[in-house]
């Protein structure tokens, strides 16, 4: 009895570190957290900072005068006439016009630079859809060259980036922004056209296009093969070593590395069916193999969670197992089903490494009409970008992140907003 | 007929058939006095004639695909004057193309050799004669099915078990199709493998110290006999991965431990898919944020206080790939943690324990062989990843465990080698199916593990 207080003592003494202890361990924990979630703030607002800018353009207000001598243009209407006439011609005089103390050729060349070299296709497209204006003179806003897009959105911020420009022209652009004939606005471009080799002329719309097609494909291939797996897994299956083996052979499917598929689809369907390079059906092909144990086993938890007195009612009424999977456990399993297919499918939008493998890393500036046309997909036009040298890039490729994150983000909440609205709690 | 065609007109036969089987088996029940006296309702016995109408003839189109373009290009092969190809199975496959090339007008026939355009017009015969013949046995088969289906409906034809027995063996296929993707995997990755074993033995692939894959194009080019010593690849990806887990694994078993034992349950609501957020952006995203704005920071940070850090460092990349892991770990953590049995927890802290004391000595231990499965899952999600080190992480070949340092990994040169422009036969595509049979051995290896111990765990407490 004499000992107790002692004993008490020892631990009331100790309890003064242990509570510390419990302080410090209670803070790592907050601290992972809040690492964590900075994290994501942090990459988020990266992109966000680098990639608003994609999102306007430079443009130069040039005094264009649509002359017929200029251009070697009589008739519009003649087809041949249009595609030989030096359209670029144009907004060369203006320049010439507007500066007129630059005379030496390689300045000249220069001064030319400014403008990107699309503008005369933009002219030529103007002028067509209004020929009346041959002859006449118009004030006309002109995309910008990329590197006078950096100057000058450096130079809005207060740091201009003059690394690529000589001082000539930058004694122009100065002048153009002191006249106010330089401005910034929206890029339709980027959300228009597809990919280029100039950064001022590149758009997404082709990848957009390009990831559609392939995530039909991946879907029409993986949905209904990953539904009837999981049926056949939880409704008809006998337990057996066939079974046991088809489900280790899904569950490590889930955690082979995403590049292996891409050696997969590499060897069998491009070396063995000689199905064509870089078009969307060999992607969706790689891209449903691969989603296909994720549509699987979020399947078969929709499956697991209709309760089994559905089941017993059904059987119990004389329906044939057939009838009762096809007219019971479907339908109440569907929405779950769905929801798992939304999130495959946005596992696949974001996949690249796979589609590396099987080519479609190809340069394609044309928009993709079809399942057979060569493609390429948004992560993939992302890290195309991301290699490229030029600066003007960088922007691009943030902005394109910014709209493949946007892409990811609706389809996660229209897969939470499908589970709230048509889970059924039993 | 094009394939496309024919299968359409065989779906649409086999519609067909199951109105005609279905109208057969009311006619006849009719004759026997109403449906109840038929053992299957009409419509099973219209599915059943459907069934027995397209499925033979839609089997023999598939074979037909699959096997038809081989098989006339390996006659018209066959049919050239030997010499034509010298032999090596290369040159063979090079010739097909050309001929197909010749044969579909891509190559204007002008300016081809003339032995190569009537290879070409060879080809387009066979190919017409195997076309016009596979239509019309596909339709023959289709009919004799429909006619002989249509014979058997009887009042006591069991239709409804068989077409119930097709769907089941339909549902087996379709969950045989991941079994047959195992497979695929293995065969290409080792049938490829094999081929570059042959030119590198497998002792130097594995412990060789050198690795540089650029093979001479012509004999007499220098200095690039090509060397495929894996170690370094082996190396760098191991200091990649080190590094992720250094960051990954503490904060992500953290963020566990206290979304799963301390938090509020309203902070957990929020904070647990915030997290998650992480795991759902795409790689390549992270790869972007990898080389453009942490390599450059770790390097402008490193030349402050006088190191040297490598504008490609093993330290940006695993450090991305460590956040993107964080979900990942936590997660599965996450899972173990909260499956631990609320007894275990009332009874230590019953006994006078602080929290921090019960997690440490009573739960972690209890979930341990989950947590450490959880972080074998995300080691074999690590070697795999490939984005991020694509273009974060160099491409030379350093024997080194500096993460200051650049590195190159499996994935990057598995990648890097089969981008270019190669031939396929060259030992330096072949490489990098070898490095993938690698990958895919050592994340196998650890998933089965990983996912066997979870198993077990699971079972342990349920």
């Amino acid at each position: 009895m004499s000992k107790e207080p002692i004993y008490l003592e020892k631990i009331q003494r100790s309890l003064v570190g242990r509570y510390r202890t419990e302080r410090v361990f209670r803070g790592f924990g907050m601290l992972a957290v809040s690492l964590g979630l900075a994290a994501v703030l942090l990459v988020f607002v990266d992109i966000f900072i680098k990639g608003t800018g994609a999102f306007s353009a430079t443009y130069i207000a040039l005094d264009v005068t649509y002359e017929k001598d200029l251009l070697g243009i009589e008739n519009l209407a003649d087809q041949r006439q249009v595609n030989s006439g030096d359209w670029e011609a144009l907004y060369k005089q203006a320049l010439r016009r507007d500066f007129p103390d630059i005379r030496k050729r390689g300045e000249r060349r220069k001064l030319y630079a400014l403008v990107s070299s699309a503008a005369g296709y933009d002219i030529k497209d103007r002028l067509l859809a209004n020929p009346g204006l041959l002859g006449s003179k118009e004030t006309l806003w002109i995309l910008a060259d990329d590197d006078i897009d950096s100057y000058y959105k450096s130079w809005l911020d207060g740091n201009a980036y003059t690394a690529r420009l000589t001082d000539g022209q930058i004694r122009v652009l100065d002048t153009l922004i002191n006249t106010e004939r330089m401005q910034l606005h929206f890029n339709a471009n980027f959300l228009t056209r597809g990919d280029s080799r100039e950064p001022e002329q590149a758009g997404i719309w082709g990848a957009v296009i390009g990831s559609f097609l392939t995530l039909m494909l991946t879907l029409v291939l993986s949905f209904p093969v990953g539904i009837a797996a999981a049926v056949y897994l939880e409704e008809f299956a006998p337990k057996n070593k066939v079974t046991d083996f088809i489900e280790v052979n899904i569950n490590n499917l889930a955690a082979v590395p995403s590049i292996i598929f891409g050696l997969l689809g590499l060897a069998i369907f491009i070396n063995l069916f000689q199905i064509p390079r870089s078009i969307p059906v060999v992607g969706g092909l790689v891209l449903a193999v691969m989603t296909l144990p994720t549509i699987i086993i979020t399947s078969r938890a929709a499956i697991k969670s209709v309760p089994p007195s559905i089941r017993e009612a059904a059987l119990g009424m004389g329906a044939s197992r057939n009838q009762m999977v096809l007219h019971h456990v479907l339908p109440l399993a569907l929405p779950g089903m769905l929801t798992g297919a939304i999130i495959g499918m946005a596992r696949a939008l974001g996949e690249t490494a796979p589609l590396l493998m099987i080519g479609m890393v190809a340069f394609i500036v044309d928009i993709p009409a079809g399942f057979m046309d060569p493609a390429t997909v948004l992560p993939v036009q992302i890290f195309l970008w991301a290699d490229s040298p030029e600066r003007a890039f960088i922007e691009k490729t943030s902005a394109a992140i910014m709209v493949l994150l946007g892409f990811l983000v609706t389809m996660n909440i229209s897969a939470v907003w499908l589970r709230k609205r048509l889970e059924r709690r039993w | 007929m094009h394939a496309n065609d024919l299968l359409l007109l065989l779906l649409a036969f086999a519609a067909a058939a199951f109105y005609v089987g279905r109208g057969r088996a009311n006619h006849i029940a009719k004759l026997a006095g109403g449906s109840r006296q038929l053992h299957s309702l009409p419509d099973y016995h219209g599915h059943y004639t459907a069934l027995c109408c397209g499925l033979p003839a839609v089997l023999l189109l598939i074979l037909w695909i699959i096997f038809s373009g081989h098989v006339i290009s390996a006659m018209v092969l066959d049919s050239l004057p030997a010499g034509q190809f010298l032999g090596d199975p290369g040159g063979r496959e090079l010739l097909a193309n050309k001929i197909a090339n010749i044969a579909q007008g891509v190559l204007p026939k002008a300016n081809q050799p003339a032995i190569l355009v009537a290879a070409a017009e060879e080809l387009n015969r066979l190919t017409q004669i195997s076309r016009w013949s596979v239509t019309a046995l596909a339709s023959c088969v289709s009919l004799v099915g429909l006619i002989w289906a249509r014979s058997r409906i009887t009042p006591e034809l069991q239709s409804r078990p068989r077409v119930e027995a097709s769907i089941k063996y339909a549902l087996f296929f379709c969950a045989c199709v991941a079994v047959f993707t195992t497979f695929g995997i293995i065969f290409s990755v080792l049938f490829e493998s094999l081929q570059f074993f042959q030119s590198v033995p497998v002792v130097d692939f594995i412990f060789g110290l050198e690795w540089s894959p650029q093979t001479a194009i012509r004999d007499d080019q220098v200095g690039s006999s090509g060397s495929f010593g894996a170690v370094p690849l082996f190396v760098g990806t191991l200091l990649v991965s080190a590094v992720a887990m250094v960051v990954a694994v503490p904060i992500g078993l953290m963020s566990a431990i206290f979304l799963a034992e301390y938090a509020h349950k309203s902070v957990r609501a929020y904070a647990k898919p915030a997290l998650e957020v992480l795991a759902g952006i795409p790689t390549v995203v992270y790869g972007f944020f990898a080389a453009l704005t942490v390599a450059p920071f770790l390097r402008d940070f490193g030349q402050g206080y006088g190191f040297s850090v490598s504008s490609e460092s093993a330290l940006a990349a695993g450090l991305v790939m460590g956040v993107m892991i964080i979900p990942f770990i936590s997660s599965l953590s996450d899972d173990v943690i909260t499956a631990v049995p609320q007894s275990l927890r009332d009874g230590s802290l019953a006994m006078g324990a602080t929290h921090s004391e019960t997690v440490i000595r009573v739960v972690i231990p209890a979930a341990l062989p989950g947590i450490v499965a959880g972080i074998m899952l995300a080691i074999s999600r690590a070697i795999g990843e490939t984005m991020i080190v694509v273009m974060a992480s160099g491409l030379a070949a350093n024997m080194t465990f500096n993460p200051l340092d650049s590195v190159t990994t499996v994935t990057v040169q598995i990648v890097t080698l089969l981008t270019g422009d190669q031939e396929f036969d060259s030992p330096k595509t072949l490489a990098a199916f070898a490095l993938g049979l690698v990958l895919f051995l050592i994340t196998l290896i650890l998933n089965i593990i990983a996912l066997k111990v979870v198993k077990r765990f699971r079972e342990q407490y349920e």
